[in-house]
């Protein structure tokens, strides 16, 4: 097996979660919220692109962008503003994000039928060209490189700009900044605008590796992104993008490396070492040390 | 005085409405026979989630592996040893030969099952929050992917048919076994000193309470009435796949708990049972039903309506429909 290769496509991989992971991170730091509908928010954007293969690249593109931009407001304006004003508990929130996933599924299964539909827009990135012995496909480094630049301009956005400002102050507490005058909804919009433009950027890059589209394509790209964001400790979007690019990377890296016979049980160690993660540092693998302890007296 | 009388409608109504489903079966045809048993085993399966979510308010997205596991163990030890040998030559030579009747198998299942669940708990109940349900998460994907791949647990991505099947009232007296069970749980001092602990932590440790012990304890006992579940779902459909226990079961059990209202073993009910209602109705509005006007409904319609009815409950009433509340004559 080459090293080279599998490590190439790793990291490409590892850096598709890491966006994800971001994404689902930044509203999750904003409303608390773990957003089970984000993966069909980048299902969407694949049926765009799909419907629009014919199109120039470029409109495409944009058409996709404006499309999940506009789903993932609409998912915070339709069904989680609601339920944020009606103070739900956690766990009845988690599983509307479930119900609106199913929902979008469904709407999906009967907009777009079972067979699945093949995105051609940005095909020709899978073609390759060799560095020392090693094929790389231009589409590994076009990953690689929109995931580090997305990673940098939503830091910039968060700590540069004054809606950045006002973000991390909704996140840090959400009803101080408020008092302070940080107008809520227009900050949880903000977040989910950003984890919309996130979303739209997996859709492109995602499907120029795996062009077929299906209802349920998002579920185990949120799964495993989710997986890496807790893993990788949920309060901050380093340590969040750093969990899903773990996830990413270790996948990719063991799927080429392990063996034919063992390869089928690699969901297995990787659930068990999460569950080892958990144990031993519940706050995630990459917080700080020396986690405050709050106890509510 | 006044408080035992309250337990008479607030265990009997869950049961009389098991019973009435189970009656109401009896009369249709076996499309809708068939719907209305699997009803009673989403029951089944929804009480078990909420004798755990219910009153320790930890989320598990974890309990279809107990179900699972439950339905291997009923299923693969009901079949006929030279049926298995023939289909299923790789199985561990206890399941292999082994051969017993359907009740004794859903005892078993209910063993396995809290047993399994026992193990599993024993670290992960130090957990809570969200790391407490990725972590449950982590146990089913582990269980399924076992489940598909490894042969000597069972048929692997293949279907294996030929369970013995059993009546609907087999299944109607499994759920009630199971609603009896969790409503004694609830009322017993560990249940509420639980609750205690879902209510507030902090008091309920500075009360001398140990979260960890009756989280166990809820999630073993959970655990079990959730194999019971599994076996009576094998039982019902007299085929087992890896498939029927992985995330559409999970979201559609999560689902009607909610739906039904989380805090209450008669929201668990309700919701297990309008949901599957709901379900029946619009699978039968696909293909033309009369409510006094003939009501055709293009298909794939179903899927939507339930995932938009689901949605709507939870951001218009997220409590549920019951609001945590058990049955009762009067409100307030």
């Amino acid at each position: 097996m080459n090293w080279g290769q599998a490590l190439t496509d790793a990291v490409a991989l590892g850096a598709l979660y890491g966006v994800v992971a971001v994404g689902i991170g930044l509203v999750f730091g904003v409303m608390r919220l773990i957003n089970f509908a984000y993966g069909e928010l980048i299902t969407a954007g694949a049926y765009v692109l799909a419907y629009t293969s014919g199109w120039p690249p470029v409109l495409a593109i944009v058409a996709c962008f404006a499309a999940v931009i506009a789903l993932a407001l609409a998912q915070e304006r339709i069904a989680f503003r609601p339920l944020r004003r009606s103070g739900a508990a956690p766990a009845t929130m988690l599983v509307a994000t479930f119900a609106v996933s199913f929902l979008l599924q469904a709407i999906y299964l009967l907009a777009f039928g079972t067979r699945g539909q093949i995105v051609g827009t940005l095909g020709r990135l899978n073609s390759a060209f060799t560095v020392g012995g090693v094929d790389v496909r231009w589409i590994v480094v076009v990953t690689t490189v929109s995931g580090v630049a997305l990673l940098a301009a939503t830091a910039a956005l968060l700590n540069r700009t004054n809606m950045g400002l006002h973000l991390r102050a909704a996140a840090y507490d959400f009803r101080t900044a408020r008092i302070l005058g940080v107008r809520a909804n227009r900050v949880i919009g903000l977040s989910f605008v950003v984890a919309g433009f996130l979303a739209a950027a997996v859709s492109v890059l995602y499907t120029v590796s795996n062009p077929l589209v299906q209802p349920s394509m998002g579920v185990p790209i949120t799964i495993f992104a989710l997986v890496g964001v807790v893993v990788g400790g949920l309060d901050r979007l380093w340590s969040a993008a750093l969990g899903g690019f773990a996830v990413g990377f270790v996948y990719g890296l063991s799927g080429d490396l392990l063996s034919s016979q063992a390869s089928p049980y690699l969901p297995s160690v990787v659930y068990g070492a999460v569950i080892l993660v958990l144990l031993l540092r519940p706050a995630g693998l990459f917080a700080p040390w020396r986690a405050r302890q709050v106890e509510r007296v | 005085m006044r408080r035992s009388l309250r337990a008479v409608p607030e265990l009997g109504v869950p049961v009389l409405l098991i019973v009435a489903t189970a009656l109401v079966a009896g009369v249709l045809s076996t499309t809708h026979q068939l719907e209305f048993e699997n009803a009673l085993v989403m029951t089944a399966i929804v009480v078990s989630l909420y004798v755990f979510m219910g009153n320790s308010g930890v989320i598990s997205f974890g309990h279809v592996s107990f179900v699972a596991v439950g339905a291997y163990f009923a299923g693969l030890l009901t079949v006929d040893p030279q049926t298995k040998a023939f289909t299923m030559p790789d199985l561990l030579p206890v399941l292999l030969h082994s051969h017993i009747g359907v009740l004794p198998s859903l005892a078993l299942s209910a063993a396995v099952g809290g047993a399994y669940a026992l193990l599993v708990g024993l670290p992960l109940m130090r957990l809570s929050g969200l790391p407490a349900g990725i972590a449950t998460f982590a146990v089913l994907g582990i269980t399924y992917n076992v489940l598909y791949y490894w042969q000597k647990v069972g048929p692997t991505a293949q279907t294996l048919s030929d369970i013995p099947e059993t009546g609907r009232w087999t299944i109607a007296v499994g759920a009630i076994v199971s609603v009896v069970v969790a409503y004694a749980y609830q009322r017993s001092r560990f249940g509420r000193q639980l609750r205690a602990t879902r209510e507030d932590p902090a008091a309920a440790r500075a009360s001398g309470i140990s979260i960890y012990r009756h989280r166990l304890l809820a999630f073993t006992v959970s655990g079990a009435l959730a194999g019971l579940a599994g076996g009576l779902y094998v039982h019902e459909l007299g085929i087992i796949t890896p498939d029927l226990f992985y995330l559409d079961l999970t979201f559609v059990t999560l689902a009607m708990l909610v739906f039904g209202g989380m805090g209450s073993l008669w929201g668990a009910v309700l919701g297990a049972l309008s949901i599957s209602a709901l379900n029946s109705f619009l699978g039968d509005a696909e293909n033309t039903v009369h409510v006094g006007v003939r009501l055709t409904l293009p298909n794939g319609t179903r899927l939507v309506t339930i995932g938009a009815v689901m949605a709507l409950v939870l951001i218009l009433r997220p409590s549920g429909l019951t609001r945590g509340r058990e049955f009762g004559w009067r409100r307030g």
